[in-house]
C-alpha cells in the first residue's frame, strides 16, 4: 500500500509535535524579527542585535545537534568529525561572503585581503565561480557531502566501527584543520574569513539580513526535524536502527548495513554543512579552530545531554549546553572547561537518555503506571561482555588460576 | 690573497725570529717592536705572538693588551702594573712612571687578532676540548700567516678530530696557494670535510669570471669537482642518519605513549581519552621532582630525572585509577560513551593543572649529563637527550614485556584483552585485572611524560596532541600486541619524520592518516592480529 509522501510525512510526527513546531515557527518567523528589525530600539521588547545573533548562532548549533544525534542516536556511529563538515560548509559560504566585499577591503583589491597580503597574484582554481550565489549554494552541499561520502564509504565498507571510527573522524579532522591553519592552503591561514560586507548585495550587519539569517536558520531547523522524524519514523529509519543495535544479524539477514549507514552518514554532513552556512554569517568569522576536536566533540555532549535517539533532545540539549556556555563564559571563564568536563561524566554515568530520559521517566513515575519503562538508551548498545564479570574475590584461591600458573 | 711586502717581510722576519728562537725563554725585545709601529704592523704582531707559541711570556703579553695595560715609553713595549712599569719582553720593572707611557689602544679588529693569537696559542694546551676549539676557531678564518702554525701543531697532534680539523683549514688556506700542486693537494685534502662552507669554497673555483676559469688548471677543478661529490655523499649521509634518528625518537615517544593505550585498550575495549593527560600528570611530576632536588638536594640536581621515575609512574598510575574506580568502572560495555566520560575527565585535568601551575609552560632543565649530543656533520646533531629518551623507551618496554610475559598478572591481563567472558569463567577476577591494568597503563603514559618532560615544552595542555597519534599506533599495530605496537610506533615515526623533510610537517600528517585509512581497509586487526575466535556485537 502506498500513501502519498505528504501524509507519510505528517503521520511521522504527533499532533503535539506539530502544534509545537509551528508555535516556534511563529515565534522565529514573526515575532523574532520583528522585534528586532520592526520595533524601535527603546522598546521594551526590542531584540537587540547581540541577542539575536546569540539566538541564531544556537539555532545553528541545534541543527548541528539534530544532524548529529541523526547518525549517534539512531545508528550507533558517534562521530568526533561533525566539526569539520560544519567548517566546511562554512568556509564554502564564507568564499562567497569574501568574494561580496568586492574592493571594499583594506587593499581595495578584488583579491580577498589575505591574498593580497600573501602577494597573490590571481584567485587559486577551487575559488573559481565563488561570486556566484547558486554555485556557492551547490559547494555548501556538496562538499561536506562529498567529503563524508567518501570516507565514508572507505570506513564502512572495511567495516571501521565503534570507538575505531570515533578516532578516525577525529584524526581526520585534525588533518583537516591543520591544512587549513596553512596559509598556502588558500583559505586565510589561521585568521580564516572574517569582515565581511553584505550578501547578495544586501548590507550584512542590517537588521532585515539578521532577522532573515534568524528566520532562515530556524527554517533549516524545522525542515532538519521533520525530515529527520520522517526518516527515523520510516522503513529506513528501523533497519538502520537494527544495525545500531546489531550489525551483524541485521547482515545475516542479507540487508547491506554499508548503504544505510552511509545514507544517513552523508546527509547528516550536509546539514551541518548547511548550518555552518548559515552560521558564518551571523557570527561574522569562520577560522580553522572550529574544526578543533574539542569542538566536534562538545557536538556529542550537546546530544548526551538532550538525550540521544530523540530529535528533541538534540534540540534541546543544544540550547541547554550553550545557554549554559554563554552564560558561564560571561560570568565564570575559568570555571567552564570544569563544568563541561563535569557535565561530560554526569551525564554519561547519571543521565544516560539525557534530559529526555529523565522527562519520561518523572512522568513516567508520576502516572505511576508501571507496565511500559522505557528502554534506556544506555542499554542498547551494551555488549555481553559487560554481563561477564564473576563474583570471584581472589585470584590466590581458585584452583584454575593456580594450576595456570604451574 | 695578496699582502703587501713590506707587511710580508715583517710578518716573515717575525716568525723567523720565533722560529729560531726558544719558545720557553723570555720574548724577544724585538719581536714586540710591531706593537709599537703601525695599525697594521701592530696586528701582525699580535698574530704572530700566539702563532710562534711563546707560552706564558706571550699569554701575559696578550692579556695585558686586553686590559689596556699595554702601551709603549721610549720606542719600548711596557706593560703597567699599578704604580711600576716592567718591561713588557722581560718581565724587568723599569725606571718609568706610569704617566709616561701611551696605551695602545684596543679596537675590534685588534680583539679580532687576539683571538686568533690566544685560539693559536691554545692549540699547544694539555687539554683536548680546549685544543679542538681553539683548531675549529682558527679553522673559521685562517690566513696565509697561519699556516706554519697549522703544520706544527699537526706534526704534534695525536687526535684524529683535532687532525681532521687542522688538516682542513690548513688545505683551505693551500687552496689559495700560487702553487698549482699544493692547491690539488689541498683540493683533495678538503673532499674530507662534510661542513657546507667547504663546498661552497671548492664550488668558487669551478666557476668562470668572463672567460677564464677562476681556477687555472684543469687538474685542480677535476680534484674539486670530485671532493665536492665527496662531501655532496658524506652531508646526504649525515642526513639521512640525522632524519632516521629523529625519526626513531619520535617513535619512542609514540611507543612510550601507545604501550599504556594498548594496554588499556586491549583490557576494557575503552579508549581513554584522558591518556593525554596522564603524559601532562607525569611530567608535572617530574617537575616536581626537580623542584624538590632544587630545593634540598642541590647537589644531586642532576640526578632528579632518575629520582623521577618512580614518582612520574606512581602519580599517573594512581590518577588512573581513580578514573577507573570513579568513572570507568560504571561505564563498562558503553564505549562511545566511556569516550566522552574521559574526554569530560581530560578537561577538567587540563584546567586543573591550570589552576594549579599556571597557564604558562614551567620550565624543566636537562640534566647535565643530557645535555649537548654527538654531531655527525655540520648542522646535524644526535642530542643526548634524545638518546637517552631511546634507551628509556627500550628500558620500559622490556619492563612491560617481563610484566606481561613473565607473571601472573600479565598473563590475566592477556587472557582479559583475549576473552573477558572465557577468562571471567575460569576464575581470573577482571574487575581487578581492570584496575591493575589501568594502573600500569596510566603509568607508563606517565613515564611518557618523563620523556617528554626533555624534549618538549611542559604545560596544561602538552597532552592533547597524544591521543589520536597513540591511538594510530594501537589501531595499526593491533590491539593486545606488544611487538605490534613497537613496529608501528617506529614505522609511523621514521615515516613521518621522512615525510617531513620531503613535504612539510602538516601534509606529513595527512599523508600518515590517509595511509592508516587505507591500511585499515586491507587489514583491519592490525599488523598482528591476535589469533582467535570473535564474533563481535
Amino acid at each position: 500500500m502506498r500513501t502519498p509522501l505528504t501524509l507519510r510525512i505528517l503521520q511521522s510526527t504527533p499532533r503535539a509535535g506539530w502544534i509545537a513546531l509551528a508555535i516556534f515557527a511563529a515565534l522565529a518567523w514573526i515575532a523574532v524579527p520583528v522585534a528586532h528589525a520592526v520595533l524601535p530600539d527603546t522598546h521594551p521588547l526590542h531584540l537587540s542585535a547581540y541577542t539575536v545573533s546569540l539566538l541564531g548562532k544556537i539555532l545553528c548549533y541545534m541543527v548541528v545537534a539534530v544532524a548529529m544525534d541523526l547518525i549517534w542516536g539512531y545508528a550507533g556511529i558517534l562521530s568526533l568529525g561533525h566539526g569539520l563538515f560544519f567548517a566546511l560548509g562554512g568556509y564554502a559560504f564564507g568564499m562567497y561572503l569574501m568574494r561580496q566585499i568586492g574592493r571594499d577591503g583594506s587593499y581595495q583589491s578584488d583579491l580577498p585581503d589575505f591574498m593580497v597580503f600573501l602577494d597573490w597574484k590571481e584567485l587559486p582554481w577551487y575559488w573559481a565561480g565563488s561570486d556566484s550565489f547558486l554555485w556557492t549554494l551547490l559547494l555548501v552541499v556538496a562538499v561536506p557531502g562529498l567529503v563524508a561520502f567518501v570516507f565514508g564509504w572507505f570506513a564502512f565498507r572495511s567495516r571501521i566501527k565503534g570507538v575505531y571510527f570515533s578516532i578516525i573522524t577525529q584524526a581526520l579532522t585534525y588533518a583537516a584543520m591543520l591544512l587549513f591553519f596553512r596559509n598556502e592552503t588558500g583559505f586565510g591561514g589561521n585568521n580564516g574569513f572574517t569582515d565581511f560586507k553584505r550578501i547578495l548585495g544586501y548590507a550584512i550587519t542590517s537588521p532585515e539580513m539578521r532577522a532573515t539569517l534568524f528566520a532562515l536558520s530556524a527554517a533549516l531547523l524545522v525542515a532538519s526535524l521533520v525530515l529527520g522524524r520522517y526518516l527515523v519514523t520510516s522503513r529506513f529509519g528501523r533497519v538502520l536502527a537494527a544495525i545500531r543495535d546489531a550489525e551483524s544479524r541485521v547482515m545475516f539477514i542479507g540487508y547491506n548495513p554499508l548503504h544505510y549507514k552511509l545514507f544517513m552518514w552523508t546527509l547528516s554532513a550536509v546539514l551541518c554543512g548547511l548550518a555552518g552556512a548559515l552560521y558564518v554569517p551571523q557570527v561574522g568569522i569562520i577560522n580553522p579552530s572550529e574544526m578543533s576536536a574539542a569542538n566536534s566533540i562538545e557536538i556529542a555532549v550537546w546530544v548526551a545531554v538532550g538525550g540521544r535517539g530523540t530529535l528533541v533532545g538534540a534540540v534541546l540539549g543544544a540550547g541547554i549546553v550553550n545557554l549554559a556556555k554563554s552564560w558561564f563564559t560571561m560570568s565564570f571563564p575559568e570555571y567552564w572547561p570544569f563544568f563541561l568536563g563535569f557535565l561530560f561524566i554526569a551525564v554519561t554515568l547519571y543521565l544516560p537518555d539525557g534530559v529526555v530520559g529523565l522527562w519520561r521517566r518523572l512522568c513516567a513515575r508520576k502516572a505511576a503506571v508501571p507496565d511500559a519503562p522505557p528502554v534506556p538508551a544506555a542499554r542498547r548498545d551494551a555488549r555481553p561482555v559487560s554481563a561477564a564479570r564473576p563474583p570471584v574475590k581472589d585470584p590466590s584461591d581458585l584452583p584454575a588460576a593456580k594450576g595456570a600458573e604451574a | 690573497m695578496r699582502l703587501p711586502l713590506p707587511r710580508l717581510l715583517c710578518a716573515c722576519a717575525l716568525l723567523l725570529a720565533f722560529l729560531v728562537a726558544p719558545a720557553r725563554a723570555a720574548l724577544d725585545e724585538a719581536s714586540l717592536a710591531g706593537l709599537a709601529g703601525d695599525f697594521q704592523s701592530r696586528l701582525d704582531t699580535i698574530e704572530a705572538l700566539g702563532v710562534a707559541g711563546g707560552g706564558d711570556e706571550a699569554r701575559r703579553v696578550l692579556d695585558a693588551l686586553e686590559a689596556g695595560a699595554l702601551g709603549v715609553a721610549d720606542g719600548r713595549v711596557v706593560i703597567v702594573q699599578g704604580e711600576s712599569v716592567v718591561a713588557a719582553a722581560n718581565g724587568e720593572t723599569l725606571d718609568l712612571a706610569a704617566s709616561a707611557v701611551e696605551p695602545l689602544t684596543v679596537n675590534n679588529r685588534v680583539r679580532r687578532a687576539l683571538g686568533t693569537a690566544r685560539a693559536a696559542l691554545a692549540l699547544s694546551a694539555a687539554d683536548r676540548a680546549e685544543r679542538l676549539a681553539a683548531a675549529r676557531t682558527l679553522a673559521d678564518n685562517a690566513g696565509q700567516s697561519l699556516l706554519p702554525l697549522f703544520e706544527r701543531a699537526l706534526a704534534g697532534e695525536a687526535d684524529d678530530e683535532i687532525r681532521g680539523v687542522l688538516a682542513r683549514a690548513a688545505a683551505r688556506v693551500n687552496l689559495a696557494s700560487a702553487d698549482p700542486a699544493k692547491r690539488l693537494k689541498a683540493a683533495g685534502a678538503l673532499g674530507e670535510s662534510s661542513d657546507p662552507a667547504v663546498k661552497a669554497l671548492l664550488a668558487a673555483l669551478l666557476e668562470k669570471k668572463g672567460d677564464a676559469w677562476v681556477e687555472p688548471s684543469s687538474e685542480v677543478r677535476a680534484a674539486a669537482d670530485m671532493a665536492i661529490h665527496a662531501i655532496d655523499r658524506r652531508i646526504a649521509t649525515a642526513e639521512t642518519v640525522g632524519t632516521l634518528f629523529s625519526g626513531l625518537s619520535l617513535g619512542s615517544i609514540l611507543l612510550l605513549a601507545a604501550l599504556g593505550l594498548a594496554i588499556t585498550y586491549g583490557v576494557m575495549g575503552v579508549i581513554n581519552m584522558a591518556h593525554g593527560e596522564l603524559l601532562m600528570v607525569g611530567a608535572y611530576a617530574t617537575f616536581l621532582v626537580q623542584g624538590v632536588f632544587r630545593s634540598y638536594l642541590p647537589a644531586w640536581v642532576d640526578g632528579y630525572v632518575v629520582a623521577a621515575i618512580p614518582v612520574a609512574f606512581l602519580a599517573a598510575a594512581l590518577v588512573g585509577v581513580a578514573m577507573e574506580r570513579l568513572v570507568l568502572r560504571h561505564l563498562y560495555g558503553r564505549p562511545l560513551e566511556s569516550l566522552l566520560a574521559t574526554w569530560g575527565l581530560s578537561l577538567v585535568l587540563i584546567q586543573a593543572a591550570r589552576v594549579v601551575f599556571g597557564p604558562q609552560n614551567v620550565e624543566l632543565a636537562n640534566p647535565a649529563w643530557m645535555s649537548g649530543g654527538i654531531e655527525l656533520a655540520a648542522g646535524v646533531v644526535l642530542p643526548w637527550n634524545r638518546i637517552v629518551i631511546v634507551g628509556f623507551a627500550v628500558f620500559v618496554l622490556v619492563l612491560i614485556w617481563l610484566t606481561m610475559q613473565k607473571t601472573r598478572l600479565g598473563m590475566f591481563v592477556r587472557a582479559v584483552t583475549q576473552n573477558r567472558a572465557m577468562a571471567g569463567c575460569v576464575g581470573v577476577p577482571t574487575a581487578r585485572v581492570d584496575t591493575l591494568a589501568f594502573a600500569i597503563g596510566s603509568g607508563v603514559a606517565g613515564l611518557g611524560g618523563l620523556a617528554l618532560s626533555q624534549i618538549a615544552n611542559v604545560g596544561p595542555a602538552m597532552g592533547t596532541g597524544y591521543i589520536v597519534d597513540a591511538f594510530m599506533v594501537v589501531v595499526l599495530g593491533g590491539v593486545g600486541q606488544l611487538a605490534g605496537a613497537v613496529w608501528a610506533a617506529l614505522g609511523l615515526g621514521i615515516v613521518a619524520k621522512f615525510l617531513e623533510g620531503w613535504a612539510g610537517a602538516v601534509i606529513a600528517k595527512i599523508l600518515v592518516l590517509v595511509f592508516i585509512i587505507v591500511f585499515i581497509q586491507k587489514r583491519p586487526q592490525g599488523i598482528f592480529a591476535l589469533k582467535g575466535r570473535f564474533a563481535d556485537s
